[in-house]
């Protein structure tokens, strides 16, 4: 997985709640059995219509939008447990998704992924709608150390929570296969006491 | 202070905590399926190790098998490779395979229960939302992601923080005509598609406790279209009889010492939820959704809302215009052109038997395609030993072979762009069905009414009609 300190770049608007993984990703198209290649259909049917076409009027299409970072309206990457979905965002480009709230599955995917979710405050989430929506080109910093976003330029910026142990994984770039690996001795000993019945 | 149902089968699979508050949760067992599995297989591959526990996986291909023919090999090309990429895998590491032609194969949340895979007071993981099914046997079980299939496949662990807990009771009377996926609907309509986020749900109440395990699997299943991350209803007489003599349940003595233990799993009079919330049975009536997620449901004498009754008027404005319906709408009367009864959430021997029972004798509506996909292979079965595949062939249904089918739009069986589908399964999302398709999620009872009726109608009619002969 790769390391993720602070990252600070344009962002991209997505102006709605409860986005589902669904759409992030349509079914149809997880019948890879590798990781990579999903970013091609990222919010595929937002984004193309049926003859494969670029929708005009959606946000990935429009120019003047571009960078790593989604944000997008509360309860992101609700439904189905996809890692799909968190593959898709990061092989597109982005490394953050902003949101005032996510999906528990979707949430752990993404730090699994090196995709860092960054809840914010539904105020602040209209703060940097608005100032992007003004200004394309503004930017947004994270600083995952620190534990904060702001919006550059301004005196705005937000403490966000995160596990501190996913922190350090993602600060190291570190998964968690690689700690429970390293668990293997408390593992074996919970199972000579352990009985299911 | 007593402990939750939750905390107590919780803190039993506790291997170790870790720091900042995350803790090491020993996995019973692991149910794979084809589409979240392959990643998985290579990343156990790429690291040079084994499988660690072997025999507490069980696998079976569903998503992407086609419900007709599945003696023939699998026409599309990629779902063809992923089926056959789950057969090697399972050959390779020496993991037991339900596959297709085996009289296990199955939808993985139907089979686990079925065969007796599934019981109380365990930990089940697999890579798919509605694992949360389980949960109606007084289980942990919840959907997690590939990366968490390959901690499972390598260490038969989670790393995970301890969800809050929240109970649902209902009380009082069901109505009839209402079924346990109109409570589910009703419930998700009033706490919405976030309320139960961060949460792990036991339901609980004189209702709940009259289901039977169909019934409270269809509850548990939809558990995840609230946000929670699973449910669970305390185990009972009815759990353990229905556990009881299925292929891989104890036996004999075995069976009798299990119960005593089961019998423990239950909430404590003095235990504390970080939640709670209570429903009357009575007030819930047949449900169907309108909109584009499993929140957006009314009772199904009810309109649409308008505007200034909902929280996210742009969020229903934007559901409604891919619906095609305006606010305010009745649902009764609304045209209908596909009905589909299937998918982990009422799919079960007990669905297709109700089914049965509304439409023998009658036909159904000459415009409307019904689809019915059994579960299983054993649900199959099961309903041509009762003679069901015949009611419901006379009553113009077809019946088809076991899978996901048209649940989610990934195998052969997609709802056409913009046509109605009055479906029984758990999503209502934009395209779940088919690019453009439009589904409204309800009860099977509910789907058979519909699929004779032609249009959106009250179930509850039928049932007059039969008390009227």
């Amino acid at each position: 997985m790769e390391k993720f300190e602070v990252l600070q770049s344009r962002a991209v608007l997505l102006d709605a709640e409860d986005v589902d993984t669904d759409q992030i990703i349509p079914a149809r198209f997880l019948k890879s059995t590798s990781r990579e290649g999903f970013g091609d259909n990222l919010f595929r049917d937002w984004r193309y219509d049926e003859e494969g076409n670029e929708k005009p009027d959606f946000v990935l299409n429009n120019n003047q939008y571009s960078g790593k970072i989604l944000v997008a309206g509360r309860n992101f990457g609700c439904g189905s447990s996809r890692e799909h979905a968190a593959w898709a965002l990061y092989d597109y480009g982005f490394r953050a998704v902003v949101s005032s709230y996510f999906a528990d599955i979707f949430k752990g995917n993404a730090l699994n992924n090196g995709l860092l979710p960054v809840q914010v405050s539904e105020d602040f989430l209209q703060e940097i709608f608005k100032k992007v929506e003004n200004n394309p080109d503004q930017l947004i910093g994270i600083d995952l150390e620190q534990q904060f976003i702001s919006i550059k330029g301004m005196n705005h910026h937000e403490h966000f929570d995160i596990n501190s142990f996913k922190k350090a994984c993602l600060l190291k770039g570190y998964d968690d296969i690689d700690f429970l690996l390293s668990k293997k001795e408390s593992i074996k000993k919970f199972e000579q006491q352990y009985e299911e019945f | 202070m007593g402990k939750t149902l939750f905390e107590k089968v919780w803190d039993q699979h506790i291997v170790e905590k870790v720091e900042g508050g995350q803790e090491i949760l020993y996995i019973d067992r692991h149910f794979i399926h084809e589409v979240t599995s392959p990643q998985a297989f290579s990343g156990i591959r790429n690291r040079g190790i084994d499988i660690f526990r072997k025999d507490k996986i069980v696998a079976t291909a569903d998503h992407n098998v086609p419900t007709q023919n599945q003696h023939l090999p699998i026409k599309e090309a990629l779902s063809r490779i992923q089926v056959d990429a789950l057969k090697q895998n399972c050959e390779e590491f020496g993991i037991e395979l339900y596959g297709l032609g085996h009289p296990y194969q199955g939808i993985v949340h139907v089979i686990g229960p079925e065969l007796g895979i599934t019981k109380p007071g365990m930990t089940i993981v697999c890579g798919d939302s509605h694992t949360s099914t389980h949960g109606a046997f007084g289980t942990i079980a919840f959907g997690i992601g590939t990366s968490q299939v390959e901690q499972v496949m390598a260490t038969q662990c989670v790393l995970m923080e301890r969800p809050k807990t929240m109970r649902i009771t209902i009380d009082g009377e069901i109505g009839k005509g209402v079924y346990a996926k109109d409570i589910i609907l009703y419930i998700i309509s009033k706490l919405g598609t976030a309320g139960g986020t961060g949460h792990f749900v036991e339901y609980a109440g004189s209702a709940v406790c009259s289901l039977s395990m169909e019934a409270r699997m269809t509850i548990c299943n939809m558990s995840i279209e609230m946000g929670a991350r699973g449910g669970m209803i305390a185990p009972d007489e009815t759990t353990f009889n229905y556990v009881k003599d299925r292929e891989f349940a104890p036996k004999g003595e075995a069976f009798e010492q299990a119960v005593a233990h089961w019998s423990e799993l239950y909430t404590d009079e003095d235990a504390v939820f970080d939640t709670e919330y209570n429903f009357d049975a009575s007030d819930i009536e047949p449900m169907i959704t309108y909109g584009t997620n499993p929140g957006m449901g009314v009772g199904i004498s009810q309109q649409i809302p308008v505007m200034d009754e909902v929280d996210n008027p742009g969020g229903l404005s934007k559901s409604l215009e891919y619906m095609d319906f305006n606010p305010g709408d009745d649902m009764i009367g609304k045209k209908v052109d596909h009905v589909f009864i299937g998918s982990c959430t009422n799919s079960r021997i007990e669905d297709l038997r109700l089914v049965a029972s509304l439409v023998k004798g009658k036909k159904k509506a000459n415009h409307v395609d019904v689809m019915i996909v059994p579960g299983s292979y054993q649900v199959q079965q099961q309903a041509k030993k009762e003679g069901i595949d015949k009611i419901l062939e006379e009553a113009g249904f077809e019946l088809r072979q076991s899978g996901c089918s048209a649940c989610l739009g990934m195998n052969e069986d997609k709802i056409p762009k913009g046509e109605y589908c009055v479906s029984t399964s758990n999503r209502n999302f934009e395209g779940r069905q088919g690019p453009g398709a439009r589904t409204m999620l309800v009860s099977p009872f509910t789907a058979a009414a519909i699929a004779i009726k032609g249009s959106i109608v009250d179930p509850r009619e039928f049932l007059m009609q039969e008390t009227a002969v």
